[in-house]
């Protein structure tokens, strides 16, 4: 503490040098003339007295010079010093420094990058909104059941009127729609918000204003619109007069009332939103109907804004019990269901969730870079050290201390580290828009908006990386670079030295180990990701395209749309090179998700708790042929299955196996929405959003019996994309002129949109793994050089008494390989640990996988041998005559 | 005129200050007049090897400085006493206490 003090009070001095120079003078002067004035009423003249008092208080430049070390801390002198002392060492090898900067740029920019995404998908998500801290997610769950659900209105309403701790609660359900303005329609995204929502948020519009709360009620009672300031700009060409004008959404006509500020871009982690509707036009961009009055349609992603001071804990208490007191007043719709408090990243509802995996490898990857750059780094001052030695022997004859030695190669380190982290901050502002580029092209429409975030605590993780790499990299060498044998370095005016050669030696075997971990890693993802590529899914991917017609903002009512979709069927099917084609309202692996409904089914029983639930799609006659699903048992719905008919439905395998184990499904009997239906047929089971999914209860009712206007159109052919697309647009044109269609797309290419957070992480870590690869052949290739370039004279000798190249290569080669075969055993056994930590990430492939192990061993070995064999063919060029009388 | 050998012991010349802060507030001066006067004029400070001393005793965190007008009407620097120079001055007299009681028994022994 007194240490601490006295420290900073010296530090002080520092800063306030000038006023304390002032003081001293002053004080001393003030005792000079109090002692002068003293003698003068002693008797003497004034310049006796004078001279006198001057003698009794002593030289007073050497006093103050006295006080002045009192008061000054050395140290930030000499760290001055040491700074400027450090920048000409710097200059001096530009080589060596530019090298230097340039990895720990590469470690520190990469961590900085990971930390900025981290921050910007998970933890700030939402820099415009006021107050992000006191933001939760709200999400329902199930007793018994796994996974979140979404809320239903009345639920949200009730919520905010019965809670004493939240402030406000917004509801924020992505809508996905076409807006149209003049001639022009596009697909857009936007919000469908309570009224309350800009205000709870904290966002004021930049041109005209929010929603009102009357907005916010009224079946379909108010068509406005806020848009985004990139709509604004990019379609209205940023129109000072947009306030009051028009525009369709979903074909319905909307009045703009306002615009947001630029740097808002909604509250869904992953897309930014070009417009917000009030939640009473709910039902104008829903096709499955009016929901806000029912209680059971769990629907709408909500937050909540917690009071000033309150806990989440409480808050989630307080939910609890809301929750518990809904089920018994609705136990209809609320028996088993409860409400949690989530943070931000923990909302189920965006992409923040599917991008978990991939950052968490992101930033243990980024670490294990950044160690290996650190070993890097270390060489290499660890070679330059030994290129100072005359200098450092110079200074410890002339009486330096080890410590102040030390202070000044850390110091040295620091000036590295900081350049480097001032790159690494640039490279992670240019990379922050990185994860972008990854994500597979989306729907058209879909504006992807992943932005890394560089705020204070991405500053402050830096710094502090920044800190811990300096100490990684450069205390080793310094400590080593201090404790020189002063009598023997003075000498023999050799250099190196039994611990120094241990100490490269150690840091080559750390790059090597964990470099082989990377690759092993990337190896093992890579195959993975394969896995699920050439996973079925459980229907063709092959021979199948994907299109659709936007009937639903054309205006088409179900009695036209029924009709078009007919019509254009019997065209298509015509169409040269087309086996089969048929609709569905949901297009298995797409962005639309599959209806889900409570079930009711005969002769099964279910337990207490348990709330039979399933997932269902409208699929059209011939969708299990056209899709390539093979019927197991019963048969697949033909035309017949329409109005007129009884209700009928298919079960997978899943849900045959669940409600109807050990017997025949056909002919029992399902009720989906007060409708009973009769099962006609069993589907294999395939996979409906992801290959990863595990296998939940799923059926297919017919299209025209649970009839949607919206609807996919899938085609079994041969034929291009583009020629497909081209007839498409010819047979829709030719229904309705002011239609088109949705540019053709194939299965495959559908399916593996998926896959892109695999993708990701692959790309991620092959990258990485490929500069660590690199990074540690230029460690192994630093080592032997420098080896060779030592032990000269012996070379040069051996090849006088007659060695030949071939002994040469081997010898130098020989210990270079046993380095590598060092590095590889203990990465191989690091990585048996470490690769289990992949676990779930992991696709059908064991995490010890010997075709990925055996790769990395591959690539690591070739690399190192090119590593070794560049200086090793250096020695067998020795002119040993010029070599050994040098 | 001669000047008189300080006479002081090294290292005792904190502790005199410290003591001589004991009770009120002093400008420079003023403790050097204050320990002449307590060691009945045995003891003469170097009146400007105070400051140095002043100065490392303010970096401890013993003594503290503010301005204040002297007796004679001008503006001086006055230091006084904080609690851990209270503590410290208790540690060294203990300390000073045993160290003259061992050079005393040392001296008288035969």
């Amino acid at each position: 503490m007194k240490t601490i003090r006295s420290a900073a009070w010296r530090l002080f001095g520092v800063f306030r040098k000038a006023r304390r120079e002032l003081e001293m003078a002053e004080e001393m002067q003030h005792h000079l003339d109090s002692l002068t004035e003293r003698k003068v009423a002693a008797g003497m003249s004034l310049t006796e007295a004078r001279a006198a008092a001057r003698q009794e208080f002593g030289g007073i430049e050497q006093l103050k010079e006295l006080a002045r070390e009192q008061r000054v801390w050395l140290w930030p002198d000499q760290f001055r010093q040491d700074v400027r002392f450090g920048f000409r060492m710097l200059r001096r090898n530009p080589g060596f420094s530019f090298l230097a900067i340039l990895c720990l740029t590469l470690g520190i920019g990469t961590n900085a990058a990971v930390f900025s995404w981290i921050e910007g998908i998970l933890f700030h998500p939402y820099p415009a909104v006021a107050h992000e801290e006191r933001m939760f997610a709200l999400a329902g769950i199930t007793r018994g059941a796994s996974g979140f659900n979404q809320l239903s209105y009345p639920d949200c309403v009730d919520l905010q009127r019965n809670s004493t701790l939240i402030e406000s609660i917004i509801v924020d359900q992505l809508v996905a729609t076409t807006l149209s303005i003049g001639d022009r329609a596009e697909r857009a995204v936007g919000g469908l918000v309570t009224a309350n929502y800009f205000e709870a948020i904290g966002v004021r519009p930049f041109l005209g204003r929010a929603f009102t709360a009357e907005e916010g009620v009224g079946r379909n009672a108010h068509p406005v619109a806020v848009i985004s300031y990139e709509t604004w700009k990019n379609r209205y060409q940023a129109d000072p007069g947009i306030i009051g004008k028009t525009q369709y959404l979903n074909g319905v006509q909307h009045t703009i009332i306002g615009v947001t500020p630029e740097n808002f871009h909604g509250t869904f982690v992953g897309v930014s939103f070009q417009f917000w509707v009030p939640m009473s036009m709910q039902e104008t961009f829903d096709p499955t109907g009016y929901k806000l009055e029912d209680r059971g349609a769990r629907a709408f992603e909500s937050f909540v804004f917690l009071k000033q001071g309150v806990r989440a804990r409480q808050a989630q208490d307080e939910l609890s019990a809301i929750a518990r007191r809904l089920e018994s007043d609705y136990p209809e719709t609320n028996r088993g269901h409860e409400l949690r408090l989530l943070r931000l990243w923990q909302s189920p509802f965006n992409v923040a969730a599917e991008m978990l995996p991939t950052l968490e490898i992101a930033f243990a990857t980024g670490l294990f870079v950044l160690l290996i750059v650190c070993a890097n780094v270390s060489t290499l001052l660890l070679v330059r050290s030994l290129l100072r030695q005359h200098e450092m022997t110079t200074r410890l004859a002339v009486g330096a201390r080890r410590g102040r030695l030390l202070q000044q190669l850390l110091t040295e380190g620091l000036i590295l580290s900081v350049l480097a982290t001032v790159g690494g901050i640039a490279v992670a502002y240019w990379c922050r828009n990185a994860l972008v580029l990854a994500f597979p092209s989306q729907s058209p429409g879909i504006i992807v908006n992943l932005p890394g975030q560089i705020d204070w605590r991405v500053l402050v993780l830096s710094a502090g990386v920044c800190v811990m790499t300096t100490v990684l990299f450069a205390l080793m060498p310094a400590l080593h670079a201090s404790r020189l044998d002063l009598a023997g370095a003075m000498k023999s005016g050799s250099i190196g030295g039994h611990a120094g050669s241990c100490l490269r030696s150690m840091f080559v075997l750390v790059q090597m180990s964990l470099s082989f971990v990377l690759i092993a890693g990337a190896g093992l993802l890579m195959q993975s990701l394969q896995h699920i590529q050439n996973a079925s899914p459980g229907f063709s991917t092959k021979n199948v395209l994907l299109s659709g017609v936007d009937l639903l903002s054309a205006g088409y009512n179900v009695e036209r749309a029924k009709r078009f979709q007919d019509q254009l069927l019997d065209r298509v099917r015509t169409l040269p090179g087309v086996e089969s084609a048929t609709f569905a309202r949901v297009i298995p692996f797409g962005l639309r998700d599959f209806s889900s409904a409570p079930i009711t089914v005969e002769g099964y029983e279910p337990g207490p708790d348990e709330h039979p639930i399933a997932d269902y799609n409208q699929v059209g006659p011939d969708y299990f042929g056209v899709m390539g699903i093979p019927i197991v048992a019963g048969r697949q719905f033909t035309r017949a299955d329409d109005e007129s008919h009884p209700p009928v439905a298919i079960v997978d395998e899943t849900m045959a196996a669940k409600y109807w184990p050990g017997k025949d499904p056909i002919g029992a009997r399902l009720q989906v929405k007060d409708r009973w239906m009769e099962v006609v047929g069993v589907a294999r089971r395939s996979h409906y959003r992801t290959k990863l999914e595990t296998p939940k209860p799923f059926f297919y009712v017919p299209l025209r019996q649970n009839f949607a206007v919206q609807g996919g159109l899938i085609i079994r052919t041969r034929e291009s994309t583009a020629a497909m697309t081209g007839a498409l647009a010819h047979e829709v044109h030719a229904l309705d002129p002011n239609l088109a269609p949705v540019a053709a797309m194939t299965m495959h290419e559908h399916v593996n949109r998926g896959t892109y957070t695999q993708r990701l992480a692959v790309n991620l870590l092959a990258l990485l793994g490929g500069i660590a690869l690199l990074l540690a052949a230029i460690g192994l290739y630093a080592v032997i050089s420098y080896a060779v370039s030592q032990s000269t004279r012996e070379l040069a000798l051996r090849i006088a008494l007659g060695a030949r190249a071939t002994d040469l290569l081997r010898l130098v080669l020989s210990r270079g390989l046993i380095l590598t075969a060092a590095g590889l055993i203990i990465g191989a056994a690091a990585a048996l640990g470490l690769t289990r930590l992949l676990g779930d990430r992991l696709y059908q492939i064991s995490p010890h996988d010997p075709v990925a192990f055996g790769s990395a061993f591959l690539v690591m070995t070739t690399v190192a041998l090119v590593a070794c064999l560049l200086p090793a063919r250096r020695a067998t060029r020795i002119d040993p005559a010029a070599a050994l009388r040098a | 005129m001669a000047k008189e050998k300080p006479d002081l012991v090294y290292g005792t010349l904190d502790m005199l200050i410290l003591k001589a802060l004991q009770h009120d507030p002093r400008h420079g001066l003023a403790i050097a007049d204050r320990i002449q006067q307590m060691s009945r004029d045995i003891l003469h400070v170097e009146q400007g090897s105070l400051y140095p001393a002043l100065y490392r005793l303010e970096a401890q965190g013993w003594i503290k400085a503010k301005w204040g007008i002297s007796d004679t009407n001008r503006k001086a620097r006055y230091y006084e006493l904080t609690a851990a120079g209270r503590r410290q001055l208790a540690a060294e007299q203990q300390h000073w206490a045993r160290i003259t009681r061992g050079i005393t028994l040392v001296l008288a022994g035969t």
